[in-house]
């Protein structure tokens, strides 16, 4: 196959805000941790955006009605995922960006590419539906062992989600079994990327504290010459929802 | 008659294991009011009418994301890029769940409109072109693809007196040209036939004059079918 190439991450595109972003495999702590680092923020002053995957309202519904009806090959997953983000990022990520504000970001693109590869798609196709997406101030990876995701999640937990479980994959019958090979799959994707993508990484098995103090190391660093937007009066117009730990 | 070397205009779908299909894919695009889906109606009986199974398909005919699409587009909520990306859902739903099994079973599958409409649509509206291309190449093919071309004047009163009005997006409203509807339309579909003639060159439609008579226009698609495929 010719080689086409991917051009970079949002070309040209500048932004006095702060864009912050976790990944990781299932369980592997990162909402928790993005969660502190947004206490944090807000305690120091800053207003923070956060913003989760698979969340716009106007497509969220769409994406339930095909998963429930196991309609979705890997391209039309693919797609239809990257509209949802597509549409966060039109309307909510990027204009506060621009307005200068610090943005979290409860998985970016890199859940994309892990996922719609581990399906088998294309990785330069996916790489170029998300091109339109600027690059993150910071991305923290979250690393842990298959197990240790995969033990958190079924704790506590009575079914898998067909997709959630990747099902679809045709792995294994039995959802817990297919559940672990499909993150082992998704673990491979992101330690295969975290280079290249200059990921931040952190061992997801330290205690809680200690891998939020690396966190707000890294964001301190990130921040040091940040101007928050100048806001006249009244409560801050960004509006922020709350962390939905699931 | 046709040789095809390759499937996909790009990337395709790598997970499905596909070497030879024996239908054959016709795709008519042109603006609304070029008069494709008469055209295809005629197709249809006169294949039909030879023992060929046929499929006719439209945009927007997949029930994955069409009512997502339609209501966004009432409100007029959604960025150029996310509208980009549900109508490419839509269209990938309509190609591995319609059309790949129908020419995988034989039929001659007539599509009201492909990929190209959707690209022109988009580079109109600021999409870049390298972008679109990748992310179409997931498109299989057609064995041939018409063009009814008819100039904004025709689709003008074309559009008047089928609908007796102008359509907000296909005046292009959106875009802001002018608050004029008239002028608005009439600018946009120059546009999207500038559009269309690049993309004419690029992806070798064959163009046939669309104000024409009905019966004009379909003898010239029945003789383009019968020259370039063993029917």
């Amino acid at each position: 196959m010719a080689m086409r190439k991917v051009k970079e991450l949002g070309i040209n595109k500048t932004y006095p805000g702060k864009l912050f972003i976790v990944e990781g495999i299932d369980g592997s702590g990162k909402s928790t941790q993005i969660y502190l680092l947004k206490r944090w923020l807000e305690q120091q002053g800053y207003t923070v955006f956060f913003t989760e995957w698979n969340s716009s309202d106007l497509v969220k519904d769409a994406t339930r009605k095909a998963k429930k009806k196991n309609m979705l090959t890997p391209t039309t997953f693919s797609l239809i995922h990257a509209a949802d983000f597509a549409d966060r990022y039109e309307r909510l990520i990027w204009p506060h960006l621009k307005a200068g504000y610090i943005v979290l970001a409860d998985r970016y693109i890199y859940t994309a590419y892990a996922r719609d590869i581990a399906r088998g798609v294309d990785p330069d196709w996916v790489r170029n539906i998300y091109s339109f997406a600027v690059k993150p101030t910071a991305a923290f990876y979250f690393q842990v062992p298959v197990e240790v995701g995969v033990s958190r999640i079924l704790r506590g937990r009575t079914a898998l989600k067909y997709h959630e479980a990747g099902m679809d994959l045709g792995l294994s019958n039995d959802p817990v079994e297919s559940f672990k090979l499909f993150q082992g799959i998704i673990k491979n994707q992101y330690d295969a990327m975290a280079d290249k993508e200059g990921f931040h990484i952190i061992d997801g098995t330290l205690p809680i504290e200690e891998q939020q103090q690396q966190m707000r190391a890294i964001a301190k660093a990130m921040l040091r010459r940040y101007k928050p937007p100048f806001v006249t009066y009244g409560r801050s117009s960004a509006n922020s929802e709350e962390v939905n730990d699931k | 008659m046709i040789q095809k070397d390759k499937l996909f205009y790009g990337s395709g779908l790598p997970y499905l294991k596909m070497d030879k299909l024996p239908g054959y894919l016709i795709v008519i695009e042109g603006a609304d009011g070029s008069g494709r889906s008469t055209q295809i109606t005629l197709l249809k009986d006169w294949l039909e009418g030879r023992g060929h199974a046929v499929l006719d398909t439209g945009l927007k005919r997949s029930t994955l994301v069409g009512g997502t699409i339609d209501e966004a587009k009432r409100g007029n909520l959604l960025g150029k890029t996310t509208l980009s990306l549900l109508y490419a859902t839509d269209f990938g739903d309509r190609l591995e769940n319609n059309i790949i099994p129908a020419l995988e079973a034989g039929f001659i599958v007539l599509a009201d409109r492909y990929i190209f409409t959707l690209m022109a649509r988009d580079m109109v509206r600021g999409a870049r072109r390298a972008w679109l291309k990748e992310m179409f190449g997931f498109a299989l093919i057609p064995d041939i693809i018409f063009y009814l071309q008819v100039s904004p004047d025709v689709l003008l009163h074309r559009a008047f007196m089928q609908y007796g009005h102008l359509d907000y997006w296909e005046s292009g409203m959106d875009l802001g040209i002018s608050p004029d509807m008239f002028k608005s339309f009439k600018q946009y579909q120059a546009m999207l036939k500038d559009q269309f003639d690049n993309l004419a060159q690029e992806y070798g439609f064959i163009t046939l004059d669309g104000s024409l008579e009905t019966e004009a226009v379909q003898q010239r698609l029945r003789e383009e079918i019968l020259e370039r495929i063993d029917l």
